[in-house]
Parts: C-alpha cells; structure tokens; sequence
C-alpha cells in the first residue's frame, strides 16, 4: 500500500489521461445567483450576487482540472455546487451519467462516497474534540465501509501511514497536531471512503512552503497510486501549474480561459490570464529584474452588478468598445484551447 | 550610506505555562538608510516577533526583550521609557500589519485615524491635517481622497484597505517601515499593485524598509538583502543575489528548492523539506535545523554554528557551507 513501493519510475512520469478516457464529470451552463436580501420581517430580494454565470466544462477520468482565480470569481462556489451544497439556480452536472440536480437526499448517498473534498483551513475542518482516529473513521460508519470496527481501525492505521503519518495520531486530537500534519488528517479522511473524485478547495494554500510542497506531493502520489480524479482550486498559478493537467482560469463568475496546463502558461491569450501570470513574483532576483511587470489597475467589480459585456474590460488594457456591449463568446481558438475574448 | 537600525543580539522571550519560547534568539542585523531589507521564514520562525521586539510591541507578560540592543538613530530602543516609545512609534517607525481588515479601527473614519497620528506627532491643526491626509490618500493611489476621508473601513476593500495603511504609516515621513506580510491577505493582482506602490514610495521618500514575509517571489523582487530566518536565529543573510544563486545554509536551499517555479520546466516531484520545524520551548544545544537536514554531521548535534563569513556581506551559520557549494556546483 505504502507509496515508497511503487516503482520509482511510474511515480516520476508523470501520468497523463488518454485522450480517449471517459468524462467523469461534466458542468454545463452553471449559474449560481445569490440573493441579496432587504428588510427584517418581510424579506424581499433586492438584487442578486452572481457567484457563477455559465460556466460550462468537463474532467476526464483520472485527471486534474485546476480551477485558478483571484477570491470572490466562483472557485469555491464551483465546488459546493457538484457537492450540491448549494442548489444552482440553472444549468446541469452531469457525473457518471447522473444529473446530479435531480438526484433525491437518498441517491446522492452513495454519491458522497465516490465524491469527497478536502478543505483549505485545516484548523477548522477537523472536530477539535474528536480523536484523529475518529474522525478519519466516522465517513466509514457513515458509508458503512469495512465489514466492522477492527476493520476500521486497521483501515485508520493504514490511512495515517499512507498520509505520511504515524498510527499512533490516532489517538490524538487536533490541537495537538501541526497544520501540515492535520491538513495530512483531512486528506485520510476524504481517502477513507475510497472516493474516485476528490475537490481540493485550497488545499494548501494555507500551509507554509516547505510543508506545502510535502502535501502536493502526497496529494500526487495517492492520485497516480489510486487513480483518483482531482478538481483543484487555488489561487496560487505555481501549485496549479505543477500538479494539474488542465486549467481553467475564472474571473467574476466566468470561466475566461480554459487549456492544457502547458499551453496555458505558455501560451496564455486572454488578457486577465496574462495579467495574472505577470503578477506572481518568481523566485530568482536577475529574473525579476528583467521582467516587465504588467500591473492590473483597478480592482475586481462587484458580483451584484458586473460590468456590461465582457466583465474584464474596465480593467483591460486591451479593451476596445465592443468589449463593452456584447458578451464575448467562449470559443475554441486552437483545439482545446478555450478563450472568452473578442481580440485574441 | 550610514546604518539606520542596528539590532545587536537579540533575545525575545515568552514566558508561557508549556516552558519558556525562545521566540527570538540572538539575531542581530543592521538597516541602512533607504534600504530595503527582507526577513524570511515560516510561520513560528520568530521574524514577527523580531519586527515587534523593534517597536517594543511585544505584549508583556508572556513576553520579554530579555537581552541585547536595538540601536536606532543613536538611540537603544530597547532601554527607552515607554514615553520616549510612544514618540518613536508611527513617527520615526511605522508598521504596516498583515491583516487590512483588523489594523484600522472599524468605528473611525478614515480621515480620523490618518489626522489623529497626524496631530499627535506633528502638532498641526485639524484643518492641515486633513489636507495632509488628503495629499497621501492621493500619493497611494486611492480616488476621490475627499470622500474617502468620511468614510469607515469596512466601506474599502482589502487592498484599498492596505493603501490607508500604507498611507497612515507615511504619514509622518517616518524614516523606517516595518511591514509585516503586507500583501499575505490580498490577491496576486492587488499584492502586486500594493507592492509596487511600496516600492516607489519608499524609493521616492528614501524611507528604509523592513518587510517580512514568507513568499520567497516577493522577496526576489523587492528586496536589496535578505535575512533567513528559522527556529529563532538568522541562519543565512546576504544580497538577494547571495542567497537566491548562491545559497550557504541547507535550509536556504532547500526553501527555495521545495517552492514549485513557474519560470522553470516543470518538475515530477517536488523537493520538500522533510518533518516539521523544532518546538522552541525544546531547543538543545545542537544546530536546530539538524533533525531536517541532508549535510548534518555529528557536530551538528554537540554544537550550534555561528554566522560566518563566506562572501563579502554574505554570512551563513552552518558547519558544512563549503560542502554546500560543492553540492550546488555538482547539481548545476
């Protein structure tokens, strides 16, 4: 079971889904409206906050859609959407042949066992008066999964050790625990079930580097090892470009870019994409030196009322007027690249 | 250019129910007028703590400056009494903090909490302090400075809300800027807006700045020398292109191994750091990042090494920096 037993070469190459592979998932037209409420007693809806505004895309099996943006463009929104943790106001997901909207409280049951989530903050997301070995155990009871308790807790032992943790944390609460080694507890406990599917909502963005670069790795291991099918949501473009195979890049509840990760960042087109990739300092002094930084002016318009036409334009430098009047069309400009932008 | 801030070995403490922290643990380095100096490190490396030792903001009890100095313009900061502090503070050093949204006072307006420091320091009227403030809110970039001076911090955005404290800490022309995770809690868009404002401020002003951080990007483009700091100590200092070319501490090296780089092809696996950083209630008398370390030899266990010179203005304390180069010249 342990990683280190695998083959090096197989955990070094790193894996790539057939083209051919099945579509896991598949999300089209997704709209998610938050209303916006006034009044104390009678509540009348004054406007909306549009979290998501018709996104549309697909994950193959066994592989890993980064999901990337700057806070309040619908990343996480997107997540708790498939978890159907929020009812979406329009469009379909489709996973496995199933419409996930239409399903009853009963057959999503079995769902939350092939789908599960890992979340960002580690401190919050694990029960702080239960023990590590309970709470990774609890989905088991839930899904019933293993036959029975010693089952289980030999499952635990097996979890931990697999999440790079000693067995012995489970008899240890949370706040004896580090935030790398909890958010390894986090990760177990979505393992436990045996999921196919896994959201990672910034799963870790709040770790520090050289903790962070131990659970992307973990993260990598158990995907190739298990075959697992990631939907990964950050903001940080490094992680994303390191651990995922295709990305889509959102602002304001659009989806406005979509690519192989290397075409992406590579070869990045629509403006907001190239703005975001200019902004993140690299590493390297001479490099930074040289670079010509592309500095976005302005800030992300509010949801509740975005701009007319393409949402980027009043902060694009490249905007021209009929950015502002028609809403430009996702489209395909090379295959498999994906662009919302009129000027590309 | 002549030193602005020289910290001379110095030692902040918590005295704690668990045992006493070793926040701070002889650190000593030196800022030069209109410099701007990096300090980086993980979360519990102690670089907030050494940042609020400077400006004595450390919350006593637990904590206390148990030894050494922090001489700023002629002055031993650590010595001054509280009422000599308090003139210090905001109008020769001013701090920026990490999070816009606790700094400022969510019952002031704008306008007051940028003319309060203002009038307090500099003893002008309220009328040529709002002018003042008028004139710094613009200097920050934010629009319609009039306005903005009515209005409450929650009306502002995170990075709107960090240009008022940019321009709160400028205020009173101080002649040193702490900023401590600036841009931790903004987008990468807005972090870059934020730092680039920093950058030409305190450029145009000659203000020195200390920023804190642990994004190892950031500190590559804004930085002129950079402090590593873990478990309590320096452990490397030197130019940023000392430490990012030529690295002398394991923990260096491998701090900017483990981060995954966008300008570079992408790699199978990433190079982690491997276990977790020292508790420092429990540290021993050996090097503490030896337990994590790929060079330890046995006298990293019966000894911790002092900050030696490998370079002009490039010091490092590990018993093994000239393996170290052998290494990276093996691997390059």
């Amino acid at each position: 079971m342990s990683v280190d037993s695998l083959p090096r070469e197989k955990l070094m190459e790193r894996s790539r889904p057939d083209q051919e592979k099945e579509i896991l998932i598949k999300v089209s037209g997704l709209k998610m409206y938050f209303p916006v409420t006034e009044g104390a007693f009678i509540t009348r809806t004054v406007a909306h906050v549009k979290a998501i505004d018709g996104i549309s895309f697909d994950i193959k099996r066994g592989e890993t859609l980064g999901l990337v943006g700057e806070s309040g463009c619908g990343k996480t929104t997107t997540g708790r959407c498939i978890l159907q943790l929020e009812k979406p106001t329009a469009g379909e997901i489709i996973y496995d042949n199933l419409d996930l909207g239409k399903l009853s409280k009963e057959e999503w049951r079995p769902l939350r066992q092939r789908i599960q989530v890992i979340f960002q903050d580690p401190y919050s997301s694990l029960n702080p008066r239960m023990k590590i070995g309970d709470i990774i155990s609890e989905p088991m009871y839930v899904h019933n999964v293993e036959e029975d308790g010693p089952a289980r807790v030999k499952r635990v032992r097996e979890l931990l050790s697999l999440c790079g943790l000693s067995p012995k944390f489970a008899d240890r609460y949370p706040h004896e625990m580090s935030g790398g080694q909890r958010q390894r507890v986090g990760i177990a406990r979505a393992l436990a079930v045996r999921p196919e599917f896994i959201i990672c909502d910034e799963a870790v963005s709040a770790l520090d580097v050289s903790i962070q670069a131990q659970v992307i790795n973990l993260l990598e291991d158990l995907r190739d090892e298990f075959n697992l099918t990631y939907l990964f949501i950050s903001h940080d473009l490094s992680v994303i470009r390191h651990l995922c195979h295709r990305v889509a890049v959102m602002y304001l509840g659009k989806i406005v870019e979509l690519a192989d990760c290397d075409e992406l960042y590579d070869n990045p087109l629509h403006p907001y994409t190239r703005a975001l990739l200019s902004a993140v300092p690299i590493p390297d002094p001479t490099i930074e030196k040289q670079r010509a930084h592309q500095i976005v002016k302005g800030e992300i318009p509010s949801p509740i009322n975005p701009p007319s036409g393409c949402v980027f334009h009043p902060r694009c430098t490249r905007a021209v007027d009929r950015c502002s009047q028609g809403i430009p069309e996702f489209r395909e400009v090379k295959p498999d690249h994906w662009v919302a932008c009129t000027e590309v | 250019m002549s030193k602005l801030l020289e910290i001379d070995n110095l030692h902040t403490q918590f005295f704690t129910s668990a045992g006493t922290v070793r926040a701070v643990d002889g650190i000593s380095y030196d800022v030069e007028e209109g410099e701007t100096v990096a300090i980086v490190g993980e979360s519990g490396c102690g670089k907030s703590v050494s940042a609020l030792s400077i400006l004595r903001l450390i919350p006593n009890p637990p904590g206390r400056i148990v030894q050494g100095s922090i001489s700023f313009m002629g002055k031993d900061l650590a010595t001054l009494s509280d009422e000599e502090m308090r003139k210090v503070r905001g109008r020769e050093i001013a701090m920026v903090f990490q999070e816009p949204m606790t700094s400022l006072n969510p019952v002031l307006t704008i306008g007051l909490q940028i003319t309060e420091t203002l009038q307090q320091h500099l003893g002008i009227d309220r009328e040529e302090a709002d002018k003042r403030a008028i004139d710094l809110l613009g200097k920050v970039g934010m629009s319609d400075p009039e306005r903005r001076l009515k209005q409450y911090p929650h009306h502002l955005s995170g990075g709107m809300r960090q240009r008022v404290m940019i321009a709160l800490a400028l205020s009173c022309e101080p002649k040193l800027i702490i900023a401590d995770e600036p841009t931790t809690a903004l987008d990468v868009t807005i972090q870059a807006q934020i730092l680039e404002l920093m950058k030409n401020l305190t450029r145009e002003l000659g203000v020195a700045l200390i920023i804190i951080t642990h994004n190892l990007g950031v500190v590559a483009r804004y930085a002129d020398r950079v402090n590593v700091m873990y478990a309590g100590k320096i452990i490397e200092s030197g130019t940023a292109e000392d430490i990012y070319h030529r690295p002398r501490h394991p923990y260096t090296l491998a701090l900017l191994k483990s981060v995954p780089r966008m300008d570079q092809p992408r790699k199978a696996k990433l190079d982690p750091v491997d276990g977790q950083p020292p508790d420092l209630t429990k540290l021993d008398d050996g090097c503490s990042f030896r337990p994590r370390c790929g060079f330890a030899i046995d006298k990293c266990n019966a000894s911790i090494p002092n900050l030696e010179s490998v370079s002009d203005g490039h010091i490092s304390a590990c018993f093994e920096k000239d393996k170290l180069t052998q290494a990276l010249e093996a691997s390059s």
